[in-house]
């Protein structure tokens, strides 16, 4: 970008600027030709890959062999143009594909790996912020500095040990593995959050008797309702788009729907049509969730990094 | 017992597995608190044992517990039957095609998270205050959503290639692009060192989103005194941007930065999706992968994710640094 800029403004002329004045100033600052042609810019990058692939998730086989998606608006215009489903059809119950199948295993994977996390850092973060016991303080830090860990570095050890009990290629050591790579992150969110509840409504609920137990469920859970939606959204997107813990401890018949379609695109790369497909199947929910609750996962989003 | 743990392929066999699982757990927990609570006068540890306690556990099983064998492991043999020092490590550092591998992960965190923020800041700053501040953002914000798996997907489709002969049309977009400005179409995931450059531009395209709304909020969050006094002293502009601007937001940028580098290093989805890590584009995480469960080579693959641990040491410890700078300064 260049630094000079362009003197368009006429001389101040007017009395010191009021609010509407101000307004106007500001806005016309920003519409500069400049500006407005980068965000255009930005946001066509930002929206046309996507929208070239929906495109293509409709179109049939051949024509997608044949020619680019753009050239839909003109023979939709000669009135040629043909979408159908064929393509979803195919790639949820084709013999071959059965994304349905993933799908279900997505679905039976990520309840219970929000779920049990979250209850799980939930009473964790009550313990750390409102019980006052020994050694809270290093425990803490050292759940902080968990977060850092890759998970990589504990996958083959897990592994071996789900192998030794048993539970290898079923949805439990999933369902583990996921609850606990969530803990760190969502005891350290959710802890700021606690914090954040007055002290004096504690202090009321104490008075009145009551144990830590219903302090939590009575004057912490109704408060953090918003915070447990923001870092369910979070778990949820992180679970259904994960590939690597469902690479590692998924099976045959427990494996996620992102699982299946990176190995269709490694070994069925040309087929678009069911590639196309697929992964809009993929998408579909957590776009759902993430448009429906996205105020909460902003709100949530802000707390995590800004507040440290 | 085989049917509580294993569903096999019958999908109402899986859903009732689900159900039991999630009950399971919430008698487990009730019972845990049920015991806290009954107890007359309990002591201090009891209690929050009961709390903290589950936490603690699957911390120590699933990270710290894991996380040593596999530091042990970065030692042995490919099998693990022999110790073998430091060999693995050495392999990594002196190999060809291990030092690919950590020059392209270099590569990654070094450009993937600068573009990302740097994006992002700049449609965060032209788009406050139009008219369309709100869908502009969304569409922005909206690929976070899409996992790095269907991300990948999508752009190996804008780089889709058709060999160049007559009759035959391109069908990815970008080489129809080139096509329409007369160039002739490029199989662009083969051509190194350039396809590392288009796989991170997955990432930045996820990521930017991020960055946009973070540095978005701070922006929004600087004392308009400050902007005013500014503004008196005859900034505006480009000079507002780096003067004022910039330096107000220092501790959001390295949050956002930092942020971005750890989802970088440990991503390898997009790589895995891509071009499964040939055509020399692999990084650590997807080499990790490749090393332990392709090649069977426990040990090589144990040093990688150790490896992986260290890069991101530094990251953290300065972006704790930044974030005790910014609190002094408060």
């Amino acid at each position: 970008m260049s630094t000079a800029q362009p003197a368009v403004t006429p001389k101040v002329t007017a009395p010191p600027s009021t609010v509407g004045d101000r307004a106007r100033k500001a806005k016309k600052a920003l519409t500069s030709p400049w500006a407005s042609t980068l965000a255009i810019v930005i946001a066509i990058l930002w929206t046309v890959p996507t929208f070239g692939l929906l495109v293509t998730s409709f179109r049939p086989e051949l024509d997608i062999r044949r020619s680019g998606w753009w050239t839909v608006f003109g023979d939709a215009f000669a009135g040629e143009g043909v979408f159908s489903m064929r393509n979803y059809e195919t790639a949820l119950f084709g013999s071959s594909t059965n994304l349905i199948d993933y799908f279900v295993n997505s679905f039976v994977i990520t309840l219970p790996a929000v779920f049990i996390p979250i209850t799980i850092a939930l009473l964790a973060a009550y313990a750390f912020a409102w019980i006052d016991f020994k050694g809270r303080d290093f425990l803490f830090v050292m759940v902080f500095a968990l977060q850092i860990v890759p998970i990589q570095i504990t996958l083959i050890p897990l592994l071996s040990a789900y192998v030794d009990t048993g539970i290898n290629g079923t949805f439990w050591p999933i369902w583990l593995s996921h609850s606990m790579f969530a803990l760190p992150l969502a005891i350290f969110l959710l802890h700021n959050f606690m914090k954040d509840v007055p002290s004096s409504l504690v202090e009321a609920a104490r008075v009145d008797g009551a144990g830590h137990v219903q302090i939590f469920f009575k004057v912490m859970m109704p408060l953090l309702t918003p915070a447990i939606a923001a870092f369910g959204i979070f778990q949820f997107l992180w679970v259904w788009n994960d590939l690597l813990v469902g690479l590692v401890m998924g099976s045959t018949s427990t494996s996620p729907l992102t699982v299946r379609i990176a190995e269709m695109a490694g070994s069925r790369g040309g087929d678009w049509h069911v590639l196309s497909a697929g992964a809009f199947i993929s998408i579909i929910v957590p776009l759902i969730v993430f448009l429906a609750l996205q105020r909460f996962f902003v709100r949530g989003m802000l707390a995590g990094s800004v507040k440290g | 017992m085989d049917w509580f743990l294993n569903a096999g392929d019958d999908p109402v066999h899986k859903f009732l597995l689900m159900i039991i699982a999630i009950a399971l757990f919430v008698v487990v927990m009730a019972l845990i608190l049920f015991v806290v609570d009954r107890r007359r006068n309990p002591s201090k540890w009891f209690v929050a044992g009961g709390f903290v306690g589950p936490a603690l556990l699957l911390l120590a099983a699933g990270l710290l517990y894991p996380a040593v064998g596999t530091f042990v492991n970065s030692f042995q043999n490919r099998n693990g039957s022999a110790f073998v020092g430091l060999d693995n490590y050495i392999r990594a550092f002196s190999e060809p095609a291990f030092l690919l591998v950590l020059g392209n992960t270099a590569l990654w965190v070094l450009v993937a998270p600068a573009l990302a923020t740097f994006i992002g800041l700049v449609y965060a700053v032209v788009v406050d205050h139009s008219r369309f501040e709100k869908f502009a953002k969304a569409l922005v914000f909206l690929p976070m959503a899409i996992s790095m798996v269907g991300a990948g997907i999508i752009w190996k489709f804008v780089y889709e290639y058709k060999p160049d002969q007559p009759g035959i049309e391109q069908t990815g977009l970008l080489n129809q692009l080139i096509v329409w400005l007369g160039g002739t179409p490029v199989q662009f995931l083969l051509e190194r060192p350039a396809n590392t450059f288009l796989l991170m531009v997955v990432l930045i395209w996820i990521q930017t989103g991020f960055a946009m709304t973070l540095l978005s909020a701070s922006i929004r969050a600087i004392p308009t005194d400050i902007v005013e006094a500014a503004r008196l002293d005859g900034l505006s502009g480009f000079g507002m941007f780096w003067r004022i601007t910039i330096p107000s937001i220092r501790p959001a940028l390295v949050v956002v930065l930092t942020t971005i580098a750890m989802t970088t290093l440990k991503a390898f989805d997009i790589v895995r999706t891509m071009t499964a890590g040939r055509y020399g584009t692999s990084v650590v995480a997807n080499e990790f992968y490749e090393q332990s469960f392709r090649q069977n080579s426990a040990g090589m693959g144990a040093a990688l994710a150790v490896l992986l641990f260290i890069i991101v040491i530094p990251v953290i410890i300065y972006n704790v640094r930044q974030m005790r700078l910014a609190e002094e300064v408060r």
